[in-house]
This record gives C-alpha cells, sequence and structure tokens, in this order.
C-alpha cells in the first residue's frame, strides 16, 4: 500500500489520497489478526504469564484502544505486533502474513510496514531532528535528494520544518513525540503503533498529537493501534476499545458501547474514571451534608445507554407531565465517536406515587435510572422508589 | 631559558637525546599497543554487549565466556603478565624484549579493562531506542553502528581517555623490564644513579602528555554530547 504521504503537505492534500484512504476505512479487512497468542515471560525462579491466549483482530482502518491499568500487559501485546516480543505460542498475521514464521531478514521488511510510537519518545540524542527522521530511510538505496524531500514532507506533516537542524535536547515533549510520529511514517506504514504516546504529556501536547493520530487515521487511512490508560484519550479518537486485566482482554467493543454501558467492572471503574458521574456515590457513601435529603426526596441516576437520548428534553417534559420537581444535582454528557454520551445525578421531589410514575415513563424513554438515595416517604410504599 | 634548565637539570641535558627518544618510545609503545586494544576492545565490548540476556543477539554460552576471560584477566597483575607472556610474544612478535615485546603484555593487560569501559559505555544506551530501532527494520549491524556506537560516541570517547591514561602506567611499567620508554629512562638514571633532576623531567613530560590526552578526550566527549 503505497498511499502515504505521497502527497505533498498536509493542507494539500489531495482528493485521490483523501478517497483512497476512505476506500481503505470501507474495507474492514483485518490489518493485524492475533491469534491464541500466549507470552510467558520465564525468570529462574518462577514464570509470569504476560498475555494468555489473546485473540484479537485490528480492523483496517481503524483506531483500537486497548486500555488496562498498568501490568495488564497492554504494551506485551503491542510488542507481539510487531514481533519485537516473541509469542511463546500462536500466531501473529500481518495483512496474510504469519509474522512468526518468517526469516529475520523477512520480518524486517515487514515491519517497516508497521510504525511506532512510545512513550519516552526514543529519539536518537546524537542526531538532529532531519537525522532521526532519515534514519530509517538510510540505506535503503534512497538517493540523499529523495530523502531531503521526503523528510521534509514528514515534518511538515507534523509541523516541525523549522525545527529540522535542532537536537531533540531542545524540544518539548509534545515536539519530541512529533519529530518520533515523522520518524514512524518514513517507511509509509500502514499501521502505527502508540504505546502510552500521550503518557508523558501535558494536556495541550497530548491534545495535539492526538490531533496527528486522528488526522493520519482519517486522511492517510493509517491503522493506528493505541495504548493508553487514560480514558480521555479514548474517548477523544478510539473506534473501537478492547479492556484488558491480567494479560487477557475481558471486554471488546465500540468505544461508544464501552462507555455507554461498560459490563465488566474494570470497564466501569475505566469509564468512571473519565464520567465523574460517580462522586455521588461517594458522597452518599460518606453521609455528606451535600446530599442530606428530606423525606419526600430521592436522588437518582439518569444516564444513557443509547446514542439518540441525550438531545431530548427529558427534565422539563417528566416535570411537568409528573407535577414533580427535578433538581439537577451534577451532570456531564460528553461526545464520543461524535454521540452524545453522559448522563446527570437529580433529586426528584414529589409525592411517592407520582415521582414512581415518573421514573417508569423515563426508562420507558430508553434512559438507565439508578436510585441512589430515598427519602423515609419512599421506603414506607417500598424498598426502592423505582 | 636554556641557561637555567642547564643549571637546574645537568643530567637531563647531558642525556638529551636519550631523554627525547625515551618520550618517543613511550608514544609509540603506546599508540601501537592502543590500537590493537581499541578494535579488540570494542569487539569485545559489543559483543558482551549484544549477547547479555535480553541483548539484540542473546547468547549465553558466548557471554559467559567472553566474561570469565574478561575477569580472568583483569585480575592478574600486570607485572606477573609481563614475564608470563614472554614465551607467547617470542611466537608472535618473534622478541620478548624491547618496545616489539612490550606489545602483547600491553595488549593483554590492557585489551579487558577496554573492553569493560565499552561495555560500560554501550549501556548507556536506553532498551527503547534500539527497539525503536528494531521497530523501524534496522539490523543488526545497523542497530550496533547507527544506534549503540553512534548514541554513546562521548561515553566511549571519556572511557578511551581513561584507558589510554592508564595505558601510559602500564608502558612505563613495561619499560623498567627492558622496553625503553621513560619510565625505563626515570629508572635507570633518576632511581639508580641518584639524578633526581632525570626523575623530575621524566615526571613533567607524562604530565604534559597525560593532560594533552584527557583535553583531547573532554573535547570529543563535549563535541558529542547534545
Amino acid at each position: 500500500m503505497e498511499l502515504i504521504i505521497k502527497g505533498k503537505g498536509d493542507a494539500e492534500m489531495s482528493t485521490a489520497v483523501r478517497e483512497k484512504a476512505a476506500d481503505v476505512r470501507e474495507n474492514t479487512t483485518a490489518a493485524i489478526r492475533i491469534e491464541n497468542v500466549s507470552k510467558i515471560f520465564r525468570t529462574k525462579d518462577s514464570d509470569f504469564t504476560a498475555l494468555e491466549n489473546i485473540s484479537l483482530t485490528v480492523n483496517r482502518g481503524e483506531i483500537l484502544g486497548i486500555v488496562g491499568f498498568s501490568g495488564a500487559g497492554k504494551s506485551t501485546l503491542v510488542r507481539i505486533m510487531n514481533l519485537l516480543e516473541q509469542p511463546t505460542s500462536g500466531r501473529v498475521w500481518l495483512d496474510g502474513v504469519d509474522l512468526t514464521d518468517l526469516k529475520p531478514k523477512e520480518l524486517r521488511k515487514q515491519r517497516r510496514r508497521i510504525g511506532m510510537i512510545f512513550q519516552q519518545f526514543q529519539l536518537f540524542a546524537s542526531r538532529t531532528v532531519f537525522q532521526n527522521v532519515a534514519f530509517p530511510l538510510q540505506h535503503t538505496g534512497l538517493k540523499k535528494e529523495e530523502i531531503r524531500e521526503k523528510v521534509d514532507r514528514l515534518l511538515d506533516l507534523v509541523g516541525l520544518r523549522d525545527k529540522a537542524a535542532v537536537y531533540p535536547s531542545e524540544l518539548s515533549g509534545g515536539q519530541k513525540q512529533r519529530v518520533a510520529i515523522a520518524r514512524a511514517l518514513a517507511t509509509d506504514p500502514e499501521i502505527l503503533l502508540s504505546d502510552e504516546s500521550t503518557s508523558a504529556l501535558d494536556p495541550q501536547a497530548t491534545k495535539t498529537v492526538l490531533k496527528i493520530l486522528k488526522k493520519l487515521n482519517r486522511e492517510l487511512g493509517i491503522t493506528i493501534v493505541l495504548i493508553t490508560h487514560e480514558m480521555d484519550v479514548v474517548r477523544e479518537i478510539c473506534d473501537r476499545v478492547a479492556v484488558m486485566e491480567h494479560g487477557k482482554i475481558v471486554e471488546e467493543g465500540t468505544a461508544f458501547s464501552i462507555f455507554s454501558s461498560p459490563e465488566s467492572q474494570i470497564t466501569k471503574d475505566f469509564v468512571n474514571t473519565t464520567m465523574h458521574l460517580t462522586r455521588i456515590d461517594e458522597l452518599i457513601a460518606e453521609n455528606d451534608p451535600l446530599v442530606d435529603i428530606s423525606d419526600h426526596q430521592c436522588i437518582v441516576r439518569l444516564t444513557y445507554p443509547e446514542p439518540h437520548s441525550a438531545d431530548y428534553p427529558m427534565v422539563s417534559e417528566v416535570s411537568r407531565k409528573f407535577g414533580i420537581d427535578v433538581n439537577i444535582f451534577c451532570g456531564n454528557t460528553d461526545y464520543v465517536d461524535s454521540r452524545p454520551i453522559g448522563g446527570l445525578v437529580a433529586v426528584l421531589e414529589g409525592p411517592v406515587e407520582s415521582v414512581r410514575e415518573a421514573i417508569r415513563y423515563i426508562r420507558s424513554r430508553h434512559i438507565r435510572v439508578e436510585v441512589l438515595k430515598s427519602g423515609t416517604d419512599y421506603r414506607t410504599v417500598d424498598a426502592k422508589c423505582g | 631559558m636554556g641557561q637555567i634548565i642547564a643549571q637546574w637539570m645537568p643530567n637531563v641535558v647531558e642525556k638529551s637525546n636519550d631523554f627525547w627518544k625515551a618520550i618517543a618510545d613511550t608514544l609509540v609503545m603506546t599508540a601501537w599497543s592502543g590500537v590493537f586494544i581499541f578494535v579488540i576492545g570494542l569487539a569485545v565490548g559489543i559483543t558482551l554487549t549484544v549477547t547479555k540476556r535480553d541483548g539484540i543477539a542473546e547468547n549465553a554460552a558466548v557471554y559467559q565466556t567472553l566474561d570469565k576471560i574478561v575477569n580472568l584477566l583483569r585480575s592478574i597483575p600486570f607485572i606477573i603478565l609481563l614475564a608470563g607472556l614472554m614465551p607467547l610474544s617470542r611466537l608472535i612478535m618473534g622478541t620478548a624484549i624491547g618496545l616489539k615485546g612490550a606489545i602483547v603484555p600491553l595488549v593483554i593487560g590492557c585489551a579487558p579493562f577496554y573492553s569493560r569501559q565499552v561495555e560500560t559505555a554501550l549501556a548507556t544506551v536506553e532498551k527503547g531506542k534500539i527497539e525503536a530501532a528494531e521497530s523501524m527494520g534496522c539490523s543488526g549491524p545497523g542497530i550496533v553502528f547507527r544506534v549503540y556506537l553512534r548514541e554513546s560516541i562521548a561515553p566511549i570517547a571519556r572511557g578511551t581517555t581513561i584507558t589510554i591514561i592508564s595505558l601510559f602506567g602500564l608502558v612505563a611499567m613495561a619499560g623498567a623490564v627492558g622496553a625503553g620508554g621513560l619510565g625505563d629512562f626515570a629508572i635507570r638514571y633518576g632511581h639508580d644513579r641518584g639524578q633526581t633532576d632525570v626523575t623530575i623531567a621524566s615526571i613533567i613530560a607524562m604530565v604534559v602528555i597525560v593532560t594533552g590526552v584527557q583535553l583531547a578526550g573532554s573535547l570529543v566527549a563535549k563535541k558529542n554530547t547534545h
């Protein structure tokens, strides 16, 4: 696939390239397929299973996020994809080629189809920005002029052409990562592996790097596998997510489904780190005066498990229809994959029957309702006001 | 100036030809053995680095063997090597005495030390950089020359400087057992005949040489630190 960065600057990306990229996105064949891969690190006195019988497909043209807490095996998994780590068992297919079956020379050739960026950038300190980006191009038969042209184009793409003659030590973290991206793209890879590439960056630099990654995916059709422990990063750019724990994939799905209806506990924990709607649970558990309610009030959490419901005037409708007061305690709506997600925590107040009717009605509109705390009035009628 | 020197160092002035020749012998011995030490030390240092556990060409047998040999040679006092290696010197160089005879013990005495210096210098290159190069499809030799050596020019320059300076010490010892050079000059006249000015002049010459080497080494290291 020769489509990558053959165009001019990013600003003048030709429509042909863009269309080709779109084609690639629609073609859903696997870019990388991992088949029953296990990785066991053997030390003198014990074995450590880093990956346990993992099968995972990275679709062509997607941004796949792999999340998990540290030690879950994400970094090992991403290193299996370009065989920086040899799997103990199982196979790794790159577009129909079994990487585990290749001779070293052939493997090196295939590796050039997969770029990789790292948390600590891993730029060569003894080389200038230009020389770093030129590194994978040297000794490949390209003429000096061709290398210069290509490196200039790559540096334009990440907006660092003016830093070509500078050494990495003079750059900020965000700039270093952009140079690393340019270097990873020098071999025209179809796939980019990102191992915690934004974890060492400040929020501003993180945004810039994510924007570049998104652009590479959308405009050049590069498939991206992104390892992270930050759900904000996932929410920002991932199409699909795989959640890892103890060397296994515990949940896999579209970014939207992972955020709106996480199934496993670990996924819920992750989603909670970014959605802030669970803060109320802590307040209730601590009996904070903030959540003191009177006998005829109850606290509910409303979340949208389905994409369409966030733009409907639920609060005012319910309030009008059932004659109850809805006092919004806190709300958080965000967008994943351009679809609204989130919800709100509210205090409902009114006659017990009306509130129960209202809750039933809200549920019928495919909104998830959890009753977090209820006043004594409700308890006499029912254990929970719903 | 000449008069002052003649007044303070009569014996040196009297033997000025021997003095200059001694300096030249010291430099020549250091240079010749230095070339071999440099090549062997780099080769061994690189081999130790790549065959180490988690190295790019992990090989426990090669690593353990080399590691033990280096340790063994480093633990033998140089003066014993000098005497013990005479037969080997005769075999390789055709003689066990003089300038030529000193090269073999100097190389065997110093190359293991330099190997460790190289190994330590290469260890400053983070594993992540090697990984990055591998991910770009870089070959083994490519990683050694374009990453390991290139990234550690400064620490290698520092290790080389330390090695050259300690090599001067070994050269002086070799000289004392018949290879000539400043060490021999200082012992023969300064010590044996009580001509203290000869000892002082020899020391001054060494200070100048060592300072020059250190300055050059530091300059190379500085130029390659970014």
